[in-house]
């Protein structure tokens, strides 16, 4: 097997994303793993449109915003191999992988870039009780059901949790002739784009029920109804507001796990809050030489975030290969506090950083007419207000490099949510 | 005509056909499901009991230390996961220590080997995990964690290929004796037999009562368990038993053979036999009395959720033997815990007794070994590549959660008794067993079905019946 400088793990809109970069920063030896058996990753299966508005201003399907980057990544000639699984990353940056072809191989490379991807929390995670029958599905098995296999899994539909997939195949599955009866969401919010809601409930008159859960089951063998219940401010259902809704389908869109078994093997430190990498300004992990970027780092609203994101990881590894790594001079944590869960990146090296790098973030509730503000120290140096801050919306601070280079004493940077 | 008919595919069952099939004898197996290991077998806590637990001199003493005995060369002949971790009934402060004593004497009659008790230094060494206020255990290092799966699957594969015949998707609905045997009807074709032998788990009672004036009334006892991720496997090295109470037998912590993390079950006598749900109750109830044995358990990392029913029979013991008034008729009745652990003693009992009954000669032919579906990660990279070079499916991961290669699932898929739906896949090859619990591999492992069965999408199912996947196509625009 050929030996690579690069080698992204995952073919998605990440990775796909992170190797135009990287050669356009001089990086000649590529490769991209896939382990479908197609590049794009997850936007292949999701065939409405409303993708791209940031990065190509026009409004693409899915598919399409990734052909945008596949053609990039041919037209470069960068390599790339389907089908084929990473079954080992060490710290060493030898990464073991294995398809039909080339059975399996070992390819030592001088940096790694993580561009995984996430995947569906299932029904165990949440503990729903009941019967353990067909017709469950986590929403987006249910997308790939229905858009690449062209099957229906059900035509009585209920779905748990307003995460957008699920909003998304509310209206799929009504378009495609079922019937969806109710969408339940445990948190007194939706955890989806606002633009989602109206355009895949409201306008299909679907009915969305916060502060709802499943806490019934029925049916052994295939799913016959399912009983949702309103829940108090611990998320305990509400006795007596049991309503039992006939179906043959729960489709459960319940969140979004960075899928980091990876990353872990090759020592890679995860934030116990967003379950991705903990990283510095470059993206890079604790681990030298291996970066992060996309939903395997922390999981994003739009794509165009993470192509950003992700061609940011391109690059710092490109220079990374070309440069190797600097020792930092100092280092400034980033706090989030005051409802911001976590930060990408998690601190700075001011001396190393770019001219400006996006620091990106989501709430933890809602919060009305407020601003999210910037402290260094104990001075607040940016302040921007905003009607709602959702936890469904990514957020972002933009850090100047001039701004921290003038603070030479900077302890740490908060990052806050404050009442405007 | 079958000389033995054997009702009911679970462990139990399994094992009585498998163990008959050293014999001379045309046998078959009724189960009622698709697949065999499909009920009471399939939803347990996958543990080998050392054999302490039971009263001496019951059924149930007997065979469970029988049983636990043979399982680790039966576990070595048919080729399924076995592992002796070791097992500990451990006690709190407030509890009365006294009772391990009483615990390790009563294992010591029944014939258990190297009981001892374990103080708290000595504990708290083996497992940090322990909860602060446990101070004493009794220590069994015979107790074993098995694949429950396939242990029961190894069976009845090895039975077939020494000649049983497996009836699936058949459920007995009435028997008569007619003559020298009896007819059994089914929802199928009926099926003449000199021998019966009733397996029925929990209808093992209506099994008996349709042939038997002796009536047995089995009630299904409920377990709830949570299974938690590989990452949680290691909270604990051994199973961790607490020690009865007032309150109830308390539930155990063990890591599986796959390296995950169990934690239950609860015990609640209901009126459905049919009645495998969990409740928010009884899941609810697993954290605060798991806390008592061992502290901090990641329920965080719960993947999965599942119910099982014990054979509860009134009289509290196995039921193993030939019905007083029916002769030829035999039962395997009352199988709760420790049923796994017996399984292959019950076989071996039942098997013998059935033979010597009809007179049954030896089978010079049986081939005793089965090989299990093999596992390409315990190969080296070079076996692998060779295996690859010869069979490229087994170079396609399908289940990412738990690298399982489409060359594992085309086996079990083609082996004796093969998979036949989602769940035969999973429980032979552990695709869709993972922490995404088969979101990411149902579609493809349902496309190897319909390919390699063959079978149509629309009759893919999860676990048999009506338990179908997709319902139809799409609009198709």
């Amino acid at each position: 097997m050929k030996n690579y400088d690069l080698v992204i793990v995952g073919g998605g809109p990440a990775g796909l994303a992170a190797a135009v970069a990287a050669r356009d920063n001089g990086i000649q030896d590529i490769l991209i793993i896939e382990r479908d058996d197609r590049l794009g990753g997850i936007l292949n299966q999701c065939i409405h449109n409303g993708f791209g508005l940031h990065t190509f201003k026009e409004e693409l399907t899915g598919p399409e915003y990734a052909q945008r980057f596949i053609d990039q990544v041919i037209e470069r000639k960068i390599d790339y191999k389907l089908n084929t699984m990473v079954m080992d990353i060490n710290p060493d940056k030898q990464v073991t992988a294995m398809n039909r072809e080339d059975g399996m191989f070992v390819i030592d490379a001088k940096a790694v870039i993580l561009a995984m991807g996430c995947r569906e929390r299932p029904r165990g995670a949440l503990n729903i009780p009941g019967y353990r029958p067909a017709g469950i599905y986590s929403a987006g098995t249910a997308q790939r059901l229905v858009n690449i296999e062209g099957y229906m899994p059900g035509k009585k539909v209920v779905i748990l949790g307003s995460g957008d997939i699920g909003l998304i195949m509310a209206r799929r599955m009504t378009l495609e002739g079922a019937e969806v009866k109710v969408v339940a969401e445990i948190m007194p919010y939706s955890g989806g784009l606002k633009r989602n809601i109206v355009q895949c409930l409201d306008d299909y008159g679907i009915p969305l029920k916060l502060s709802h859960t499943v806490v019934d089951i029925e049916g052994k063998e295939r799913v016959e109804a399912v009983t949702i219940a309103e829940v108090d401010d611990h998320m305990k259902p509400i006795p007596g507001t049991e309503e039992r809704y006939e179906c043959d389908t729960l489709l459960l869109s319940v969140g979004l796990l960075p899928e980091n078994e990876l990353s872990r093997q090759s020592g890679v430190e995860l934030s116990p809050v967003h379950r991705g990498p903990i990283v510095n300004d470059s993206l890079e992990t604790n681990v030298e030489g291996i970066f992060a970027c996309g939903n395997v780092l922390h999981v994003h609203d739009l794509v165009d975030f993470v192509s950003q994101e992700a061609a940011q990881a391109g690059k710092n590894a490109a220079n990374f290969i070309l440069h190797g790594e600097k020792k930092a001079e100092r280092i400034v944590k980033i706090n989030p506090t005051g409802g911001v869960r976590y930060t990408v990146p998690a601190f700075i090296r001011p001396e190393e950083m770019d001219e400006t790098v996006t620091v990106r973030f989501r709430v933890g509730a809602v919060y009305k007419n407020s601003a999210v503000a910037t402290y260094f120290d104990d001075e607040c140096v940016a302040r921007r207000k905003k009607q709602v801050f959702a936890p469904g919306e990514m957020e972002q601070v933009i850090l100047k490099k001039s701004d921290l280079l003038a603070q030479k004493d900077l302890k740490e940077i908060t990052i806050r949510i404050e009442e405007a | 005509m079958y000389d033995v008919a054997v009702i009911g595919a679970g462990c139990t069952g399994s094992a009585i056909a498998r163990y008959l099939s050293r014999y001379q004898v045309k046998a078959c197996v009724i189960e009622r499901e698709e697949d065999v290991c499909d009920g009471t077998s399939k939803a347990n806590s996958a543990i080998v009991h050392a054999g302490f637990d039971a009263h001496t001199g019951t059924m149930k003493a007997k065979m469970n230390v029988r049983g636990s005995e043979m399982m680790e060369d039966l576990s070595r002949e048919l080729d399924f996961p076995y592992d002796r971790n070791g097992s500990l009934v451990v006690a709190t402060a407030d509890q009365d220590a006294s009772l391990l004593d009483e615990l390790k004497a009563q294992g010591e009659a029944n014939g258990v080997k190297d009981i001892r008790i374990l103080d708290e230094a000595e504990l708290k060494e083996m497992e940090p995990n322990l909860a602060d206020g446990v101070v004493k255990a009794l220590f069994a290092p015979t107790g074993a964690i098995v694949c429950p799966f396939n242990m029961t699957i190894a069976l009845a594969e090895n039975a077939a290929d020494n000649g049983v015949e497996f009836f699936l998707n058949t459920t007995v609905e009435k028997i008569s004796r007619e003559g020298d045997h009896y007819l059994i009807e089914t929802d199928g074709k009926p099926i003449k037999a000199k021998a019966v032998v009733n397996a029925a788990g929990v209808y093992a009672d209506a099994i008996n009562n349709m042939v038997s004036s002796h009536k047995y009334h089995i009630t299904a006892r409920r377990g709830q368990y949570n299974l938690l991720d590989k990452t949680a496997g290691s909270h604990v090295r051994h199973t961790i038993f607490q020690l009865p109470t007032k309150m109830g037998k308390g539930v155990l912590v063990t890591p599986t053979v796959h390296g995950n993390l169990l934690v239950g079950p609860t015990a609640e006598d209901i009126d459905n036999k049919e009645g495998v749900n969990t409740t928010a109750d009884g899941l609810g109830s697993l954290p605060k009395t798991s806390a008592l044995s061992v502290k901090n358990i990641p329920f965080r990392e719960v993947i999965t959720a599942f119910a099982g029913l014990r054979a509860h029979e009134d009289g509290g013991d196995f039921v193993i033997g030939e019905a007083e008034d029916a002769p030829n008729f035999f039962n395997a009745l009352g199988i709760e815990s420790p049923g796994l652990s017996s399984a292959p003693a019950i076989g071996e009992y039942l098997a013998d007794m059935v033979a010597e009954k009809l007179g049954l000669l030896k089978n010079p032919n049986f081939n005793g070994t089965r090989k299990g579906i093999l596992d390409p990660s315990k190969l080296s990279i070079e076996e692998r590549n060779e295996l690859i070079r010869k069979e490229p499916a087994y170079g396609q991961i399908i289940c990412r959660c738990e690298m399982i290669t489409e060359g594992q699932i085309l086996d079990a898929i083609h082996r004796t008794l093969g998979a036949r739906s989602l769940d035969g896949v999973k429980r032979r090859t552990r695709a869709g067993m993972g922490r995404c619990q088969a979101g990411f591999c149902s579609p493809r492992t349902m496309e190897i079905l319909e390919r390699e069965v063959p079978m149509s999408a629309f009759d893919v199912t999860k676990t048999g019946g009506q338990s179908k996947i997709v319902i139809g196509y799409n609009k198709r625009v």
